[in-house]
């Protein structure tokens, strides 16, 4: 059952490197891509840990909520690239003030 | 700004981005450690899945799960996509071209050979969600990808077709979502808890619904705007 806690740990490295990104970068759609790496890393470690049944067939619950969280999460990010499509045109940069370095 | 304080703020980033390191490093460690100490072994709910698979009206345990067990995750999760769609409308109007066919032969003729298969295709997702991997969600994004695949090919929905009748596509997997549990609330159930003897239709009917305003929704959201048709001269 081992190979469970690799993907599982997988997951939980794709979240921290997306978390490194979303802080360090200010461009927003590195922001947008950083938080779409974190969510993959949640997914990852949902299904991973659903494989733990022992039996053939995972538990159905966590990939019926992956499944409705990948819905989430493309309805999030298609949300935040207008928002950002809207920044740049207001702004002419698509990044956010107080992140600006000077 | 002089070179000292260029240095200065260099150095400044770096040591930032040290400190961070650290930070993330011992969060990546504290979630690593909880996942390892979870049981090797843990049947979840998956027995509880299986005892009353037989009353949901499918033999797909994850369709079971979406549809029936926690069918309101379901429908909250189309008002989510319902709701982004209307903060993207709100952010502005795509102004809508006059509806013309491609000059490119490739771009016109891509779409109307691979636009029925991917129609096909998502049908084919959706029926065979019922007993096997598929559902609504697959076939809705099947949809959306011949959507997007239209847009990208500069075919644009017709003036008519983008008022009314969009929005309508787009509200129906919410609305029979709606309809349905509020019409078993008037017979005296509770929200979505269907009769098993007719769980698979009405499964079958919200699916089908939702698969339809899934894919409408996602491919509405990529073109990035509220279509805005032009006032007739």
């Amino acid at each position: 059952m081992s190979h469970v806690f690799l993907y599982a740990l997988v997951g939980v490295g794709l979240f921290t490197l997306g978390l490194y990104a979303l802080i360090v970068h200010p461009h927003l759609l590195r922001k947008i891509l950083a938080i779409n790496v974190m969510g993959s890393g949640v997914f990852l470690v949902l299904v991973a840990l659903a494989a733990r049944t022992g039996r053939a067939l995972p538990d159905p619950v966590p990939h019926a909520m992956v499944i409705t969280g990948i819905v989430v999460a493309i309805s999030a990010t298609a949300l935040a690239l207008a928002l950002m499509l809207r920044v740049q045109t207001e702004t002419g940069q698509a990044e956010l003030a107080d992140e600006r370095i000077e | 700004m002089t070179p000292m304080s260029m240095i200065e703020n260099s150095r400044q980033q770096t040591l930032f981005r040290l400190l961070l390191i650290l930070l993330l490093s011992a969060l990546a460690a504290g979630l690593s450690y909880v996942v390892l100490s979870l049981p090797a072994q843990d049947p979840g709910l998956s027995e509880q899945v299986t005892a009353k698979l037989v009353h949901s009206g499918v033999s797909n345990p994850v369709t079971a799960v979406l549809q029936n067990f926690r069918g309101y995750d379901t429908l909250l999760e189309m008002g989510v996509l319902l709701l982004a769609l209307v903060g993207v409308w709100s952010l502005g109007g795509v102004p809508q071209q006059r509806k013309s066919p491609p000059s490119d032969p490739v771009l016109d003729m891509l779409p109307r050979l691979l636009v029925p298969l991917l129609i096909l295709v998502a049908g084919y997702l959706l029926w065979i969600g019922a007993y096997a991997p598929g559902g609504a969600f697959q076939a809705g994004a099947v949809l959306a990808a011949a959507g997007v695949l239209l847009l990208l090919a500069d075919w644009r929905p017709d003036a008519r077709a983008s008022r009314l009748p969009l929005r309508i596509a787009l509200v129906t997997g919410l609305g029979i979502f709606v309809a349905v549990g509020m019409v078993l609330i008037l017979l005296g159930r509770r929200l979505l808890e269907y009769p098993p003897s007719f769980a698979g239709s009405l499964i079958l009917l919200i699916e089908v619904a939702a698969s339809l305003s899934i894919g409408i929704t996602l491919a509405a959201l990529f073109l990035g705007g509220r279509p805005e048709v032009e006032p007739r001269r």
